[in-house]
């Protein structure tokens, strides 16, 4: 099968500012991908890129296997779910179902609205119904990729997770590909099994979840001057408190010597070192090559 | 059935979580042979997580050959872990609640037990892998 999202050394200019440059990307078919970043690090125009709503300045990227800009016709196969889940306030929730039935050929609402009061206007629905109903319309075109531009914004705690198990049980019906845009790494890290971490309009780090955590250790031990340590391939991270420092290290093979302690990373905290700014160099996909720091 | 959790801060992947989860209930014996696993979808739209990852640890019970998957019908346990390890359990346990009556009479708090105790069984297990 081929990937459902390939860029190729994509860019996008605005006036003289880029909102993304060379970018390339391949994303795996199935996966769940939080395109994490800090705001206007170019993960909404990488989005509305994938969706035809702008033409890229230079590269190239297809969906689906074709060009969103010039064959819409693969946009029925995309569900797109836009910042802020903009829908007609003066609709009914019935009224909004009706228009996406007689809009979307193949339209399928498999119930996922029952909770729903179908006579509710949509402007007078709470933020999190009207994210779960933004989410069960573009799940009702049975989409092959989903994309949702922060869908978690404005939703507390409690409507973030309804929104997620709506999410997720649509994935587990569709077998839809889904990109998650999202600056708030906690509200994905449940979900997304691939990561695109965008960074100043660029791609700073790609890959699966599992190996980028598993490559990535923690260390902890009394403060010494640093030589080589068995195992580990670079030093990403390195802090000093008192007598204890604590490194961040990408590894090549297991770590041994006794005088660490040796931890796993969390998502979050790893892509937070990743967006620190002190580090330029960019490890550039496929992943397998190694990634380089410099100090 | 058993009914799974996580901890998203303990650094250990959500599927081998669930691996766990189950091998630990096979170990004290809560689900034994025969008995059916909650459905992807079940797991799913109780713990808000990527139907992969139900899958994966589904795989990988099944690989190890504790778990049967039945087309159309679930997956199901088809080996236990509670071997005769099991009837040392309740001696083993007597053992180390008498040990942390021990560590708070010598006024550990609940904090300074846990820390030694994981660091013990790092360096105990972690030994014996190495």
């Amino acid at each position: 099968m081929s990937s459902p999202l390939v860029a190729r050394a994509l860019g996008k200019r605005f006036r003289r500012e880029w909102g993304l440059r060379d970018c390339t990307l391949e994303l795996p078919e199935g996966a769940i991908v939080g395109l994490a970043g800090p705001n206007a690090a170019g993960k909404s125009t990488l989005l509305a890129l994938a969706t035809g709503l702008l033409d890229p300045t230079e590269g190239s990227i297809s969906v689906l296997g074709r060009d969103p800009l010039r064959e819409p016709a693969v946009l029925a196969e995309i569900g797109f779910v836009a910042q802020g889940a903009p829908l007609y306030r003066g609709f009914t929730v019935a009224e909004t179902i009706e228009f996406a039935r007689r809009t979307n050929t193949g339209w399928d609402d498999a119930g996922l609205l029952a909770e729903l009061d179908p006579r509710t206007r949509v402007g007078e629905l709470s933020a999190g119904d009207r994210a779960r109903l933004a989410l069960a319309l573009a799940l009702g075109k049975r989409p092959r990729l989903l994309l949702l531009d922060e869908p978690f914004a404005g939703l507390d705690p409690l409507a973030g997770r309804e929104f997620l198990q709506l999410l997720m049980d649509g994935v587990a019906e569709t077998a839809a590909t889904v990109v998650i845009a999202s600056h708030v790494i906690a509200d994905i890290e449940r979900v997304c099994d691939h990561i695109v971490l965008l960074t100043g309009g660029g791609v700073r780090l790609e890959g699966n979840v599992e190996e980028l955590l598993e490559s990535h250790r923690i260390l902890m031990g009394p403060r010494r001057p640093l030589g080589t340590i068995r195992g580990v391939k670079e030093i990403l991270r390195e802090r000093h408190s008192g007598r204890q420092l604590t490194l961040l290290v990408t590894t090549s093979g297991p770590i041994v010597d006794p005088s660490w302690t040796v931890d796993n990373v969390g998502l979050e905290e790893l892509l937070l070192a990743y967006m620190a700014p002190e580090r330029l160099p960019t490890p550039q996909p496929p992943e397998k090559v190694p990634l380089r720091w410099h100090g | 059935m058993i009914e799974f959790h996580l901890d998203p801060r303990s650094g250990v992947a959500t599927y081998l979580q669930i691996v766990q989860q189950v091998k630990e209930a096979l170990r004290l014996g809560t689900i034994d042979v025969g008995d059916q696993l909650p459905t992807v979808r079940e797991v799913v739209a109780d713990l808000a997580i990527n139907p992969n990852t139900v899958a994966k640890a589904y795989r990988d019970l099944e690989r190890e050959g504790l778990v049967v998957a039945r087309q159309g019908r679930g997956t199901f346990v088809a080996s236990t872990l509670a071997s005769s390890s099991r009837r040392h359990h309740e001696h083993l346990r007597a053992q180390l609640e008498r040990w942390i009556d021990e560590a708070e009479s010598s006024g550990l708090d609940d904090e300074s037990i846990r820390a030694l105790i994981s660091a013990t069984l790092r360096e105990k297990l972690g030994r014996r892998v190495a």
